[in-house]
């Protein structure tokens, strides 16, 4: 029995915990097709996170695109298609693949697995950031910091995911909430997450409570790694660093909780828990436009 | 004796020749092993010049990798072992460098002398008044007592040695005999 999982019309990490919350009903190795004909937009996020969906899933899942044209020749555009079709068994049309060099996407979904995978997506970034940061009027230091973060947020998968993940960057208009330009980084991988990374190396703080809020709390507000050496852990404080100078947003989910840091713009609540269970850690980095004065 | 190492060198030399940035951890492991290499090599005294001008970003574990623990094994207070011959000037350190350079050299409670190609040299890191005060004199003057850099700074000489002593723990001055000598590249 396949079991339909529907995606919304607008995917974003807001909106895929509806699909996790389909998905956790589903045995891992129960088919599921996930229906995304009648979605007409996704985030950076929503697009990584439906990747790694597909690779927490031990019997290969069933994927139907976008019905709308626009939407699925973006998907194409962004890079989803192309590693799709090796983790999922597309049905219905698959829009044409485009040659090299016609894509409109800041950073197309890359896979991230290796230290040269992060130097390669950090070059490609540079270029395209200095012009990208200058149209949300962001001083052109700021871009030095943007690919910073980048390669820090990659990094993450690298040391402490144990598998590969994903990594994509575009800007769009964030109506929702904000009505400006934002341009959002997303990594998101399928690896152990941060709490069993953390308890890899005796990270686990000496307290009753132990569970994947905490974990977030510790790493990401604490700075604690599994690695000894007391230089770790800065990657994530440098990237909490970046996003407040730009009143940024960062979110991470890991297992079943949420942690983000919040800027005035925005109505997330810090810490989100019992959420559905999803492996690995997904973070989202959202840098607004700056108002003109 | 002077060396000079060209890290955007290094890193296309160690790592790939198509890289311009020093990123990733494990990148910047191999070059410090690189300059350790270099290093070890030489049996003199020897003030290195760290050249980051054909370098393009820096990120956090970068710099982590490469500037705190490099400095960290020749920082008396770190390694009881550190040699005394061993010194450094960053030379060609710009924006794209600066702010994970002062990050990892504020998280470990180093510093280091910083040579601009335009500008005066100073220290960046963790250093307080003091020592920023005798270091600058001593920069200035070339080598001094540590009465007379009192003298020059503006403040009681127990603290000016004081200072002193610490900067030379860490290997920001040279000690010759009763005298204090600023690492120079052209001293």
């Amino acid at each position: 029995m396949t079991t339909v999982i529907n995606v919304p019309p607008s995917l974003d990490e807001g909106t895929f915990e509806k699909v996790l919350e389909q998905v956790a009903a589903v045995p891992a190795d129960a088919k599921i097709l996930v229906d995304a004909r009648h979605a007409r937009w996704s985030s950076p996020y929503g697009l990584t996170a439906l990747l790694t969906l597909a690779q927490t899933r031990t019997e290969k899942a069933a994927f139907s695109g976008p019905e709308a044209d626009d939407t699925a020749s973006y998907w194409q555009r962004a890079g989803f298609y192309k590693h799709a079709e090796s983790l999922f068994e597309l049905h219905g049309h698959v829009p044409r693949a485009r040659t090299p060099g016609e894509s409109d996407v800041l950073l197309e979904i890359t896979p991230v697995s290796h230290s040269e995978d992060v130097h390669n997506v950090v070059a490609r970034i540079q270029t395209k950031a200095q012009s990208l940061l200058a149209n949300l009027n962001i001083e052109s230091k700021a871009t030095m910091g943007f690919a910073m973060t980048l390669s820090e947020a990659c990094q993450n998968i690298i040391e402490h995911a144990g598998t590969g993940g994903w990594v994509a960057v575009q800007t769009y208009k964030y109506r929702q909430r904000l009505g400006r330009r934002v341009v959002v980084i997303a990594v998101c991988d399928a690896g152990q997450g941060f709490k069993r990374s953390l308890e890899s190396s005796g990270g686990r703080p000496a307290s009753d409570r132990w569970d994947d809020g905490m974990a977030l709390q510790e790493a990401i507000m604490r700075g604690v790694s599994r690695y000894r050496d007391p230089g770790r852990g800065q990657g994530l404080a440098g990237i909490r660093r970046y996003v407040g100078r730009w009143d940024g947003k960062l979110s991470v989910r890991s297992g079943t909780a949420k942690l983000s840091i919040i800027p005035d713009w925005d109505e997330d609540v810090p810490l989100v828990e019992n959420l559905p269970p999803f492996a690995g850690a997904q973070m989202q980095i959202t840098i607004p436009e700056k108002l003109a004065r | 004796m002077i060396k000079h190492i060209d890290l955007g060198s290094v890193l296309r030399g160690t790592v790939s020749e198509r890289y311009t940035n020093l990123v990733t951890r494990p990148t910047g492991h191999a070059v410090r092993g690189a300059i350790e290499q270099i290093m070890r090599s030489i049996d003199s005294a020897t003030l290195t010049v760290i050249d980051f001008s054909h370098v393009g970003l820096l990120d956090f574990s970068c710099a982590d990798e490469i500037i705190a623990k490099l400095l960290q094994r020749y920082d008396a207070r770190h390694h009881a072992d550190a040699p005394e011959t061993a010194y450094f000037v960053f030379r060609g350190l710009n924006e794209a460098h600066l702010e994970a350079i002062e990050w990892v050299l504020q998280h470990h409670g180093l510093a280091l002398v910083a040579e601009p190609l335009d500008g005066e040299a100073h220290l960046l890191g963790d250093v307080n008044d003091d020592e920023r005060a005798v270091w600058q004199v001593a920069w200035r003057l070339g080598a001094a007592s540590f009465p007379v850099v009192a003298e020059h700074a503006g403040i009681d000489a127990s603290r000016a040695e004081w200072a002193l002593d610490q900067l030379y723990q860490r290997r920001l001055l040279r000690r010759e005999a009763d005298r204090f000598v600023a690492v120079r590249p052209e001293s």
